[in-house]
C-alpha cells in the first residue's frame, strides 16, 4: 500500500463536457498534474465568542491524492471535523480561519464567496454524518438530488435530471431507485438515507469528497456496505477522499493514509500500514491498544490515563499529550514537537520515542527517561 | 455449578404498534459472570434489557432474579429486590439528574433502598473512591464532569445498593476509546473484587467479546447464536454471527459485506428472519422458523439455522461467495 503523497492525478476521463459547469468563468478546470489533489497548509481554525477564543486546529498540514483515501483519525474535541469543515468554508465569519487550501491549484480560502459556491458540491462535496438531520424531511429524495444538478447546471432538463438522480441512486447501491426519488428520508431506512446523501455528494462527480463520520451513526454490517461502495466509487470516479473518522477499524478497512489529530495538532500521518501497524507516537500506539482484540486479556485494555484536553485548554509550548504519556521528558511540557520524519513516508511528531513505539507502549528502562 | 442468579425464560415483547421486538428469548447469567448480548439496532437488545429490570413487562414467560419471580413481587418488595438488580444506561448525561451533584444522585438511590442517614454520605464517598472519582468532585453537577467520569458515577450510583446483577446497556458506547478502556477495566476489577454478574448490551461486538463470558448474538427480536465467547470467536456458526464477526479485525477472516438491509421488525420475513441477507438461504428457510441446534456440548453452543443443522460449513461456504 505505497503511495506517492504528490502522485500525479490519472488522466481524469470523468469530466466529460456533459458534466461541465457549462461554461461559466470560475471554472476551477486547470489542467495540470495536480488537477484532483486537495493540499492544505498550516490550517488554523479559531472560534471567537465574546470573552474568550478557541483554537480548534492550530496549524495542520495534508494532502488527499485523487484517487487515494486520507483518514483524519482522532477522538472527540481533537478538531477532526472542524478541519474538515473549514476546507469547504462551512462556517460564518464569527469563526477565523487562516492557511492554505488549494484544490487543483485554485487557492479555496481567497475565492469569493460566489465563486465558492459553484465549487461547493461541483469540485468538492461532503457527505455528513448524520443523514436525519442533513435531509430535508419534507421534500422527496429526488428534488434533493435534483437540485444539486440544475443548481450546477449539469443537466439540461427536469427529465434529465429526473432520470441522472435515478442513476445516481443506483450508482449508490440503491435497489429500487424509481421508488427511492419519490420517497421522502422518513420512509428510508438510516442506510438508505446515507446513500442518498452519497448520491448527492457525487451528483457533480467532485474531484475531493470530504467524508465526516459518514458511517458512524450505521450498524455494523451496514458499514461494511457503504465503506465497500466509497471504494467503488473511488475506483470508477477517481476521487480523493477525505474521511473524518474515530474509528480505528473504519481506518484500517479503508485508508491509503492516515493522519492522527490530538488537541488540534496532527501528531502522526503515514501511509495506513506504517501508522496502523507500526505507530511511532505514543498516543497512535495507545489509541490503537485501547481498542479491544481478541488476544488482550479481559480487564487488562490498555486504556490511556486521563482524558484528551478540550479544545482551548492545551498549552502553546508543549506537547498536548504530555500529561497522558508514560514517555514524557521535561522537554515534553516546555516545547512543542514538530513532525518529523520517521521512515518512508511516515511522520510523527515524538521527540522521545524513536522509530516504533515498543509493542507493550512503554518506555525501556533504564535509559535516564523520567517516570510519568 | 451454583444456582443462577437471573433465569429468564421465554419472554416476548410486542408493542402497541405491532413491532414484536423480543420473540422467545431466554437466558441465564451466574454469579460473577458477564453475559453479553450483541446485535444491531432494532434487534430487541435493549427491550429484553428493560424485560429483565421489568421496566416492561413481559408477554410470555418469566424472569426469576435470585430464584424470585419478579412478576410475583410489586411495591416494597420489588423495590429490595431491584436495590440488587441494577443499571447502567448508556448516556450519563440524561440519566444522572443535571440538579443534583454527583453525591447527591447516589444518596437518592440509597435514600431510596432504606439507608440510615448517617451511613449515607460516608457511603456516596466511598463508592466514589472505589469508581476512581477524585473526592475533590464529590459536590460537582453532572455538567462540570466528563463522560468518563460521569459513567463512572453511573456505575457508583448502580454499585450503591450492593448489587448481585447490573444491566448494562450501551454502558461505554458514547465514550472515546481511550476513556472507553478505562471504564471497561474497572467494570472487570469491580466484578473480580465484588462478585457482580453482568448483563452486558451492547452493539459493539469487540467490546462485548472482550468483557463477557458468553455472548448472545440477537437479530430481529431472537438469539441465533449463543455460546462461550472464545469459543463463538473461534466458531461461529450462525451466517449473520459470521458476517458480524467477519467485521472485527482478525487473522485469517474474510471479510464478508451483507448485501440488503435490516428488514423491518414491524413486518419481519417469514422463516428465519434473517434469511432475506443470508446469502447462503435455502428455500426452505423461508418456510421454516428454525430451532436452536447444539454446535458443541461442552459450550452450551447452540446456533438457531438449519443450514447448521444440516452439517453446512456456513463460514467456508460465505466465504467461498464473497
Amino acid at each position: 500500500m505505497t503511495t506517492t503523497t504528490h502522485l500525479p492525478a490519472p488522466t481524469d476521463v470523468r469530466h466529460s463536457s456533459r458534466l461541465d459547469p457549462g461554461g461559466s468563468p470560475s471554472t476551477p478546470d486547470t489542467p495540470g498534474p495536480a488537477e484532483g489533489t486537495l493540499v492544505v497548509e498550516d490550517l488554523h481554525v479559531t472560534f471567537r465568542a465574546k470573552h474568550r477564543s478557541v483554537e480548534a486546529v492550530r496549524g495542520i498540514s495534508f494532502t488527499v491524492t485523487a484517487g487515494k483515501t486520507l483518514v483524519l483519525l482522532g477522538e472527540s474535541g481533537s478538531g477532526k471535523s472542524v478541519s474538515a469543515r473549514s476546507i469547504l468554508r462551512l462556517y460564518s465569519s464569527a469563526v477565523e480561519v487562516t492557511g492554505r487550501a488549494t484544490l487543483g491549484g485554485v487557492e479555496l480560502f481567497g475565492l469569493p464567496e460566489r465563486e465558492m459556491q459553484s465549487l461547493r458540491g461541483q469540485a468538492i462535496a461532503l457527505v455528513p454524518q448524520d443523514a436525519s438531520g442533513t435531509l430535508d424531511p419534507l421534500r422527496r429524495i429526488g428534488s434533493q438530488i435534483t437540485e444539486v444538478l440544475r443548481r450546477h447546471a449539469v443537466v439540461s432538463s427536469r427529465k434529465e435530471a429526473r432520470q441522472r438522480a435515478e442513476e445516481l441512486l443506483a450508482q449508490v447501491g440503491i435497489a429500487d431507485p424509481r421508488r427511492a426519488v419519490r420517497s421522502y428520508p422518513h420512509e428510508l431506512s438510516g442506510g438508505m438515507r446515507q446513500r442518498a446523501l452519497i448520491a448527492i455528494a457525487i451528483a457533480c462527480s467532485p474531484r475531493v469528497l470530504i467524508a465526516d463520520e459518514p458511517t458512524t451513526a450505521l450498524d455494523v454490517t451496514i458499514q461494511a456496505q457503504i465503506l465497500e461502495l466509497f471504494a467503488s466509487l473511488q475506483d470508477s470516479l477517481g476521487m480523493g477522499l477525505l474521511l473524518v473518522t474515530h474509528d480505528v477499524g473504519v481506518a484500517r478497512q479503508i485508508a491509503h493514509r492516515v493522519a492522527v489529530m490530538y488537541a488540534g495538532l496532527l501528531v502522526e500521518e503515514g501511509t495506513g500500514a506504517a501508522v496502523l501497524d507500526h505507530p511511532a507516537h505514543p498516543y497512535t500506539a495507545g489509541l490503537l491498544r485501547a481498542v479491544p482484540t481478541h488476544d488482550t486479556p479481559r480487564g487488562f485494555l490498555h486504556a490511556i490515563p486521563g482524558k484528551p484536553p478540550a479544545a482551548g485548554e492545551t498549552v502553546a509550548d508543549a506537547c498536548a499529550f504530555a500529561p497522558r504519556c508514560a514517555f514524557a521528558v521535561d522537554s515534553c511540557r516546555t516545547e512543542q514537537p514538530e513532525l518529523v520524519l520517521v521512515g518512508s513516508e511516515h511522520r510523527a511528531a515524538c521527540p522521545v520515542v524513536d522509530g516504533e513505539v515498543p509493542p507493550d507502549g512503554t518506555p525501556a528502562p533504564a535509559t535516564g527517561l523520567e517516570a510519568p | 455449578m451454583s444456582s443462577p442468579v437471573l433465569l429468564a425464560e421465554h419472554l416476548s415483547k410486542r408493542f402497541d404498534n405491532g413491532v414484536l421486538a423480543v420473540d422467545d428469548v431466554s437466558l441465564t447469567v451466574y454469579p460473577g459472570e458477564t453475559v453479553g448480548i450483541v446485535g444491531e439496532s432494532g434487534c430487541g437488545k435493549s427491550t429484553t434489557g428493560k424485560l429483565v429490570l421489568r421496566l416492561l413487562e413481559t408477554d410470555s414467560g418469566y424472569v426469576a432474579f435470585d430464584g424470585q419471580n419478579l412478576a410475583t413481587h410489586s411495591g416494597q418488595s420489588l423495590r429490595d429486590i431491584r436495590g440488587k438488580l441494577q443499571l447502567v444506561p448508556q448516556n450519563p448525561q440524561t440519566s444522572l439528574n443535571p440538579r443534583l451533584s454527583i453525591t447527591e444522585a447516589i444518596a437518592f438511590n440509597l435514600r431510596t433502598h432504606g439507608w440510615a442517614k448517617r451511613d449515607i454520605a460516608p457511603r456516596a464517598a466511598s463508592l466514589l473512591d472505589m469508581v476512581g472519582v477524585p473526592a475533590s468532585y464529590a459536590h460537582r453537577y453532572p455538567h462540570e464532569l466528563s463522560g468518563g467520569q460521569l459513567q463512572r458515577v453511573a456505575i457508583a450510583r448502580a454499585l450503591s445498593t450492593d448489587p448481585k446483577l447490573i444491566v448494562c446497556d450501551e454502558a461505554v458506547s458514547a465514550l472515546d476509546k481511550s476513556v472507553q478502556a478505562q471504564v471497561l477495566n474497572l467494570l472487570v476489577e469491580l466484578q473480580n473484587e465484588l462478585g457482580i454478574a453482568y448483563l452486558f448490551i451492547s452493539h459493539d461486538l469487540g467490546v462485548v467479546e472482550h468483557l463477557s463470558h458468553r455472548v448472545m448474538v440477537m437479530y430481529l427480536g431472537r438469539i441465533v447464536e449463543e455460546s462461550t465467547a472464545t469459543d463463538l470467536w473461534q466458531n461461529p456458526s450462525h451466517p449473520y454471527t459470521v458476517a458480524l464477526f467477519s467485521s472485527v479485525p482478525g487473522p485469517g477472516r474474510e471479510r464478508i459485506v451483507l448485501s440488503g438491509e435490516l428488514p423491518s421488525p414491524a413486518s419481519p420475513p417469514s422463516g428465519c428472519g434473517f434469511r432475506t441477507r443470508c446469502p447462503i438461504a435455502i428455500d426452505e428457510c423461508a418456510a421454516t422458523r428454525p430451532d436452536p441446534v447444539t454446535v458443541s456440548e461442552g459450550d452450551h453452543h447452540q446456533a438457531a439455522c438449519i443450514r447448521v443443522e444440516e452439517r453446512v460449513p456456513v463460514a467456508a461456504a460465505m466465504a467461498a461467495l464473497a
